[in-house]
């Protein structure tokens, strides 16, 4: 058997980090990536304007300096705020950036500019016939985009989705530069510590895939699910 | 070149940050991360093209170990892939008593590596996709005018599919240089690593992140231009007529 050096529950907690960070920043990448594709695609130029500057900037900087520079800069900022505050209003307030939650705060707002760009790609792609006809059925906004628009959306969206999904799950490791202990970090330690890096990053590389083989599958789960009705028959 | 260093020194005056000493550390970095993306590009470039025409091929001892090594190296995240590669070098026997040491002591090399397997690994699958979409008709036609399986990847096949390659390995292209922020960890003073040094050293995140976002941020938008203009000139047989 491999011998973890008693790095075993430390490596399965990192693990356990790695994933909450992964869905957690998923989700608010999700809500920020349909807000963002409606932004782009709303009537108002100042939506539109906000939404394009918004993904063009986060696409053109490399992950890990955002990731710095919110983290680093995020906590200053609040700080300042504060101080401001305690000045202006005498409210006494600290607030400490947690790096959990800097961590789901910076790979979401990174991934949302993403999921702008596959969300707007996949509403387009959207039949304007079937939208006609909820509108001719006098459907609200709200439910036409419940019942219509978000489901047909999401045939189209799913590979994008898929496909942003791993690499969010990839840039999770860089959270490990930041100091937040996930399981690059914990194995980068052990591999320090214990002077065997193979055994460790090996172990970590096989969670990764073994997670992105997981999620190969259920992302193809829910592709069928969402392609009911337009199958090879008809 | 004295006027230069002067006006220079003159627009940096009142700021206690961006200083020439700074402003040379951004600079070498600059250099740095150039070097880093483009070698490891060139490297992968040339690594990629027969391990795509392999991946096509078919005998199975030939396919499989390139698919797994795609799979594994587009599966896992750059920065393990270099830790294992960075702190792996040091732990082969005997290597610090050879040659190799004097060259792999320095970050550089093994970054160099890592990044070059990387790259290697998703420009394959790009290839990959190109070659496999190439027209039927066009290879049928090679055949009928007798060409031998070598010459028709030479002057059919690889042509059409680097020009269909294009967006996407221009996409690679902008996905390295970000990637390459990861040198930083190991201790390159690239881009990342010069910025990460003015924040630790003046306490100025945003002026140390900001500043070097806008760089990677020119360098994206002169990346995604030269290839537009690439695109431009090469796929024109592909536009619809009339245009």
């Amino acid at each position: 058997m491999i011998d973890l050096h008693g790095y075993g529950p430390r490596l399965f907690e990192g693990a356990m980090i790695t994933i909450q960070l992964g869905v957690l920043s998923l989700i608010l990448s999700v809500i920020l990536g349909l807000l963002t594709a409606s932004a782009k695609m709303s009537r108002s130029w100042i939506l539109h304007r906000i939404g394009t500057l918004y993904t063009t900037i986060i696409r053109g900087v490399p992950d890990l300096v955002l990731m710095m520079l919110l983290f680093f800069g995020g906590q200053i900022g609040i700080n300042q705020v504060t101080d401001w505050l305690y000045y202006q209003f005498d409210i006494d307030i600290f607030i400490n950036v947690n790096e959990f939650v800097a961590g789901v705060l910076t790979i979401g707002l990174i991934f949302g500019a993403y999921m702008g760009e596959t969300f707007r790609g996949a509403f387009m792609a959207v039949d304007n016939g079937q939208i006609e006809a909820g509108r001719a059925y006098g459907m609200t906004n709200w439910l036409m985009f419940r019942r219509i628009r978000f489901p047909l959306m999401m045939r189209h969206a799913l590979p994008g989705l898929s496909n942003n999904w791993m690499v969010l799950l990839k840039t999770t490791a860089l959270v490990s530069v930041i100091g937040l202990s996930d399981m690059v970090r914990v194995a980068a330690e052990a591999s320090k510590a214990t002077r065997e890096p193979f055994t460790f990053m090996l172990i970590v590389a096989a969670i990764y895939l073994l997670i992105a083989s997981v999620s190969e599958w259920g992302f193809a789960k829910l592709q069928k699910r969402y392609d009911v009705g337009f199958g090879e028959s008809n | 070149m004295e006027s230069l260093t002067q006006w220079i020194q003159g627009l940096l005056a009142d700021n206690t940050i961006f200083t020439l000493q700074t402003l040379s550390y951004y600079g070498e970095g600059l250099v740095t991360t150039v070097q880093l993306v483009f070698l490891s590009l060139v490297i992968g470039l040339v690594l990629a093209v027969p391990l795509a025409i392999g991946r096509g091929s078919k005998h199975r001892w030939i396919q499989l170990p390139i698919f797994f090594y795609c799979y594994v190296f587009r599966g896992t995240p750059l920065l393990v892939q270099l830790y294992l590669i960075y702190y792996g070098v040091v732990f082969i026997d005997g290597i610090q008593d050879t040659w190799l040491w004097v060259i792999l002591e320095k970050p550089f090399v093994p970054a160099l590596i890592a990044f070059t397997l990387n790259t290697a690994a998703y420009t394959t699958e790009i290839f990959r996709g190109a070659i496999k979409s190439t027209a039927r008709g066009e290879i049928e036609a090679a055949r009928a005018y007798g060409m031998s399986w070598w010459l028709m990847m030479r002057r059919i096949v690889l042509p059409s599919a680097f020009r269909r390659a294009l967006p996407a390995y221009g996409n690679e292209v902008i996905f390295m240089l970000h990637a390459s922020a990861i040198a930083s960890v190991v201790t390159i003073m690239d881009l990342t690593g010069a910025a990460r040094f003015v924040y630790a050293r003046f306490y100025a995140p945003f002026d140390a992140f900001l500043f070097v976002a806008a760089i990677y941020l020119c360098l994206t938008f002169s990346i995604l231009y030269l290839f537009r203009y690439l695109e431009k000139r090469l796929l024109v047989h592909l536009k619809p007529s009339g245009q």
